[in-house]
């Protein structure tokens, strides 16, 4: 059988990429919504549903930021829900190495693969965002430069429950002694891009969810990790790539684009890219028009608001000079905001389209699949199964049943 | 008779289809919950322990009236996930979610999460002080929070989403909580009533023995919880008899008992009336007031 793709829905379930102004909008935290999400995935043979994590509601200057969906479930507490309702999907949680115990979080999982009959994932995520950790025991504690270290050590701590053996392991980053109470062998995703992220993936992932979408930039990342893998002793085929990505699906290409351009209006409506600037300014920029040019007063001192949530630490400081930078471009608020902020890449186009161009991904090695993140609920998630799966399947890229009843039997890993 | 039942499951195992027999056996037979024991450490017989959150969360799809009440443990746990986790299980129920709280505070099983050892009044402050944030976060966001106004481009009115800035002996935290408001308000907060926060309880559990003297000192126990404001009590009976029921009735709101005796109650329990939707509609208890909601 040729290469076969592996699909994921992210279901970030939050953030400013979610429509909720479309009238067809699904109520967000109601159960039903993840219900109806997971079984119309499982009908469209998926290989997983994912959840995001945020552990702190995102705030503008101080006060909760008001604009975007917001709130959202437990993980774990979720999906242990949705393995009652569904046979065949994996379910997969985001979950940070710093604000979590490692031997209480390996439980937690090992328990959702057991009740879920070997479907759980564990999307490793690591974070040293202090303003976070104000939600809990201790704080901002971690320093940036170390968290893929402490990462490191809680996965290895996981690894060692799950396969029954004790730990005793005591750093001044870690500091567990446990006996395992459940096993099970949860499959591993990682998502981080650095350096660290990539050796992470390398030792230690079953799956990267990686941010490279961009043809050329998804060949050099696969290169990239191959070499990694060799290096800790991996096979080539030991490791899947599932990209992010955003899916915009019309029944002609006109209407694809046409719901695109849509799409991004909606996304970085005026409200949305003056509160992005504010962040930037630490001022209050209600009174400028999003249409016209930047604010022309000077931003207030001190460095970016932490709020948005993790920030990359590149762009934690120097924001003077990045506006002065925006300011050279000469664009309107809107059209800088829609430059500089960060987007899953978007494959627009009838379903034969989408299907010839992931096609071409994966013949390619570039990918093994991708992980959707829905912008209209339950748009999105109905266009792709109804749409787009029966177009990959006329060309033989995507399966036709499970052939498997765990997450790692439909990764096709051991 | 009018007490309300409760089941205790524990050693269950792996078996995730047993855990669901003996629970939807008893939501047939009209129980009114089940609460769920849990610990960090393993059975003393070394078999496998299910994490409780994790049973809950799975039997809310596969029940559709009996309150689920894991147990966690405030003393191993960071409370914003514990208030998430529970938050979370009633949203999954969709009104059905309990605690019961755990205070497990062995040597072993705080050095699974490399904090240390507290006993006496400062365990009794940390479990008071994880249930209270617990309280807070559940209400930091008010009921009607979410407006979709898209008229002004609000998802939300922030004023209806709180910080809860809470300070306790050992920890502070944030907020708010990331999942709006649960769908009974506060979930139903179930303890011993020996743990000394019994004033926090929706449910305090008295042990008894099945003795003249210790049905006694159930009765004295039941009248201080009462005074302390426990809401409602439950004898947590090891084992149960048809006499020994019959003598709680009136006594105390409901028993607690064990898988074996679902038979024996069974058989006393013609007329109970209808469960739900809400656990707290089962309990009578009501839905509380958001205590970060503005007058008027």
């Amino acid at each position: 059988m040729s290469r076969q793709l592996h699909l994921g829905v992210f279901f970030t379930g939050v953030g400013p990429q979610l429509i909720w102004t479309d009238p067809a909008f699904a109520a967000h935290t109601h159960i039903d919504t993840f219900v109806r999400t997971a079984q119309t995935l499982e009908r469209g043979l998926f290989d997983a549903f994912f959840l995001g994590e945020g552990l702190r509601v995102r705030e503008n200057r101080g006060r909760i930021h008001e604009l975007d969906v917001a709130g959202r479930p437990d993980a774990i507490t979720q999906l242990a829900a949705l393995a009652a309702v569904t046979e065949k999907i994996g379910l997969v949680a985001t979950q940070n190495t710093t604000y979590n115990y490692p031997a209480d979080l390996a439980r937690r999982l090992a328990s959702l693969d057991v009740v879920s009959g070997g479907r759980a994932g564990w999307n490793i995520v690591t974070t040293d965002n202090a303003w976070t950790g104000e939600n809990f025991r201790h704080g901002g504690w971690l320093p940036h430069e170390r968290r893929y270290e402490r990462a490191e050590a809680f996965v290895a701590t996981a690894r060692e429950l799950w396969a029954g053996q004790s730990v005793d392991r005591h750093t001044d980053l870690i500091d567990v002694t446990a006996t395992p109470t459940v096993t099970g062998r949860p499959v591993l995703f990682q998502a981080g891009d650095s350096p660290g992220g990539r050796e992470l993936a390398a030792k230690h992932a079953d799956v990267v969810f990686s941010a490279n979408t961009d043809f050329d930039k998804a060949v050099a990342y696969a290169a990239d990790l191959r070499e990694r893998l060799a290096k800790h002793g991996r096979s080539a085929d030991s490791l899947r790539i599932l990209p992010g990505a955003q899916v915009i699906i019309g029944d002609t290409p006109a209407e694809a684009a046409e719901k695109a351009e849509w799409l991004k209006r909606e996304q970085v409506n005026g409200p949305r890219a003056i509160a992005f600037l504010e962040q930037y300014w630490g001022k209050d920029l209600s009174g400028y028009d999003p249409d016209g040019p930047l604010p022309d007063v000077e931003p207030a001192e001190g460095e970016l608001d932490p709020s948005r949530g993790t920030i990359a630490i590149e762009h934690r400081t120097g924001k003077r000079e990045r506006i002065a930078e925006w300011r050279s471009w000469g664009l309107s608020i809107r059209e800088l905001v829609l430059r500089v902020t960060p987007r899953h890449n978007a494959f627009i186009g009838t379903p034969g389209q989408i299907a010839d161009e992931w096609t071409r991904y994966l013949e390619a090695g570039a990918v093994d699949g991708f992980n959707v993140v829905p912008q209209q609920l339950p748009g999105t998630i109905d266009d792709l199964v109804d749409k787009l799966v029966p177009a990959l399947q006329e060309r033989g890229v995507y399966r036709t049943a499970y052939s498997g009843s765990t997450l790692r039997e439909h990764l096709d890993l051991r | 008779m009018s007490l309300h039942l409760a089941l205790e499951v524990d050693g269950d195992g792996a078996d995730v289809a047993a855990l669901t027999a003996h629970v939807t056996a008893a939501e047939a037979a009209g129980f009114a919950l089940v609460t769920i024991a849990d610990s960090p450490l393993p059975p003393a017989d070394g078999s496998v322990r299910i994490e409780a959150g994790v049973r809950a969360a799975y039997l809310s799809r596969r029940t559709t009236r009996i309150g689920l009440a894991p147990t966690l443990h405030a003393s191993v746990t960071e409370p914003f996930h514990l208030a998430t986790q529970l938050a979370s299980l009633d949203h999954a129920s969709l009104g059905r979610a309990a605690w019961v709280v755990g205070a497990e505070s062995s040597a072993a099983a705080a050095a699974t999460v490399g904090e240390p050892v507290l006993t006496g009044s400062d365990l009794r402050r940390e479990i008071a002080d994880v249930i209270d944030v617990a309280r807070q976060l559940w209400d930091s966001w008010e009921d009607d929070a979410v407006i979709r106004d898209r008229a002004t481009s609000r998802f939300l009115d922030p004023d209806r989403v709180h910080h809860v800035n809470f300070t306790g002996a050992r920890f502070t935290v944030s907020g708010p909580l990331i999942t709006p408001r649960p769908p009974q308000g506060q979930v139903v907060v179930i303890g011993a009533d020996t743990l000394g926060v019994t004033s926090r309880l929706d449910i305090a559990l008295v042990d008894t023995a099945d003795t003249a003297a210790g049905l006694g000192e159930l009765t004295e126990r039941t009248a201080l919880a009462r005074a302390d404001g426990a809401a409602l009590v439950f004898a947590d009976l090891p084992s149960a008899d048809a006499s020994l029921l019959r003598h709680l009735d009136g006594v105390v709101d409901g028993v607690r008992i064990r898988v074996a005796d679902i038979p024996l109650v069974t058989d006393l329990l013609k007329t109970r009336p209808p469960a739900g939707p809400t656990l707290r509609d089962t309990l009578g208890l009501p839905r509380p007031a958001n205590q970060f909601a503005v007058a008027g």
